[in-house]
């Protein structure tokens, strides 16, 4: 891990370049200041650093949304940001979106039973918040009839394109969109 | 992954100078959902990342001819959903939601879409020869695995295919990339950005060494309003193409006036089908005409093993997507 190669006399060469970072990252709205690698990604440093484990390691390549967290209220995939590229924004994770009790999210997933092995739900919970947030903007999906058309009309056809990011192997995919359209007040 | 030193210059200039005083083993950073992950592959190994997504480049903005300019640093969700991108450039809307997944969209940029490497299983295992990644190594995937590559204008050497959905309908409507480097100011049509991989496919762009992406203008045009895109994939959503189309058309009292077509996923470059294009101009809007015209330009297709699928998948998608957009029966 350290920075400082090795010859092979035993002297050492003394670093070009600082690879390390001193960062203060905004996180469930707590300011936390770290000294990190470089290399670190956010999930990692959530995970690692902060015991913020409620954020998954799945792929750890933007392939299947279980690490998803929330950037100044937009839904990202923790494990490609560098925790050093975070800056000022906000990070929310699961236990930031529960620090009042049970997000109503959280609670139409128990209802509506959206998982087996539970390990994807931080992710598709998160997503599905940022989710709606986005379609209440009006923001189109590859699901629209017509994309110059504003109007989002939120079906199971849209949730389920709007969730595409999130991958669940359990299959449990029938429940979550119950559970995202019981949060939405729709009919699927 | 290979320790790197990290940057946050305060302007394009600063940028610019990051990388000349690196020399070839920096890299520009913005949303990361690539390069990150070519990092962690150790397909990209810098030794500095010099982060540009805080720079003021995140624009939207109509030009003095009804175009629209922007910036290299707008995310393609914000893209996307903006009202002058969805009612003047629709396939530019439904290109950029066709790709990716929210989350990804979110992140990513405008510049870093254009820059995006291919997915080509050779190039993103390091094990493995790949004369882009380390010139010079052969090209294990011609005889191996090349079900998704190239049919048109890949060479002996690199049969990769760009995976951007967004370039396409940026091919079919004359997009324009705007640089600074070293040089100043520079304007690169899109039609001229991607280079032919012919015996070098790992100088994928005309972009300078050293020079970044500051954003790309859209021309005013009437039949991009009336454009459309359409993705063939494996899976129903979250899936790279196997083949895709940005088309638009005019047809008056039932001649075909003027038409744009580009194909995704079946070229190292978004593919301008301009061989198709003047096949259909003042002929009559039909299918058979839509038929001949795909042919005319699939006459270049060098198809292999196992992606010869794409001919016909290609001849398909422009003969029904014409039909569609002029109403016609296919």
């Amino acid at each position: 891990m350290g920075n400082t190669e090795q010859r092979p006399d035993g002297t050492s060469k003394e670093p070009a370049i600082d690879t390390t970072s001193r960062v203060r990252l905004q996180v469930n709205g707590r300011d936390h200041d770290l000294e990190i690698d470089n290399r670190a990604t956010l999930l990692d440093v959530l995970r690692e650093r902060l015991d913020l484990t409620g954020s998954k390691k799945g792929c750890d390549h933007g392939q299947c949304g279980a690490c998803t967290v929330l950037l100044d209220g937009r839904r990202v995939n923790a494990c490609l940001i560098l925790a050093v590229a975070v800056g000022r924004r906000s990070v929310t994770t699961i236990e930031g979106l529960a620090a009042d009790g049970p997000h109503p999210m959280q609670e139409a997933f128990v209802e509506r039973d959206g998982f087996q092995c539970g390990y994807c739900t931080p992710g598709q919970i998160c997503s599905a918040v940022a989710m709606l947030d986005e379609a209440a903007a009006g923001w189109p999906s590859a699901a629209a009839d017509d994309v110059r058309d504003d109007a989002v009309d939120l079906d199971a056809d849209e949730i389920r394109e709007r969730m595409s990011g999130n991958l669940c192997r359990c299959g449990a995919y029938v429940n979550i969109v119950a559970a995202i359209a019981d949060v939405a007040e729709v009919d699927t | 992954m290979r320790e790197f030193a990290y940057e946050t210059p305060d302007s394009v200039d600063a940028a610019i100078a990051l990388l000349a005083e690196h020399d070839g083993d920096a890299r520009i950073i913005a949303g990361g959902t690539n390069l990150v992950d070519l990092m962690k592959l150790d397909v990209e190994r810098p030794a500095l990342l010099v982060d540009v997504s805080g720079l003021a480049l995140d624009e939207i903005a109509e030009t003095d001819d009804g175009g629209v300019r922007i910036g290299a640093m707008v995310r393609n969700s914000d893209l996307a959903a903006h009202p002058l991108i969805r009612r003047r450039y629709p396939a530019v809307t439904q290109a950029i939601v066709a790709g990716a997944s929210g989350q990804l969209r979110n992140m990513a940029t405008v510049g870093g879409n254009l820059l995006q490497r291919t997915r080509c299983v050779y190039f993103t295992d390091a094990t493995k020869p790949c004369n882009k990644r380390m010139p010079g190594t052969g090209c294990p995937a011609r005889d191996g695995e090349h079900r998704n590559l190239a049919i048109l204008g890949a060479s002996d050497a690199c049969i990769a295919t760009n995976p951007s959905d967004f370039a396409v309908p940026l091919a079919a409507f004359d997009a324009v990339v705007h640089t600074r480097g070293d040089y100043g100011d520079r304007d690169i049509p899109l039609a001229e950005f991607y280079r032919a991989p012919d015996d070098e496919p790992h100088r994928e762009t005309t972009l300078p060494a050293g020079a970044v992406i500051t954003g790309i203008s859209l021309p005013s045009s009437e039949l991009a309003a009336r454009s459309t895109y359409r993705k063939v994939r494996e899976r129903a959503s979250y899936a790279f193409a196997i083949g895709s189309i940005a088309a638009a058309v005019d047809v008056r009292d039932g001649v075909v006036h003027d038409v744009r077509i580009a194909l995704g996923a079946v070229a190292p470059m978004p593919w301008r089908a301009r061989a198709a294009e003047q096949a259909l101009v003042r002929r009559p809007a039909t299918a058979d005409s839509f038929r001949a015209a795909a042919d005319a330009e699939l006459d270049a297709a060098r198809p292999l093993r196992d992606n010869a699928y794409k001919v016909p998948l290609v001849r398909n998608l422009i003969a029904r997507t014409l039909a569609t957009l002029s109403e016609v029966d296919a």
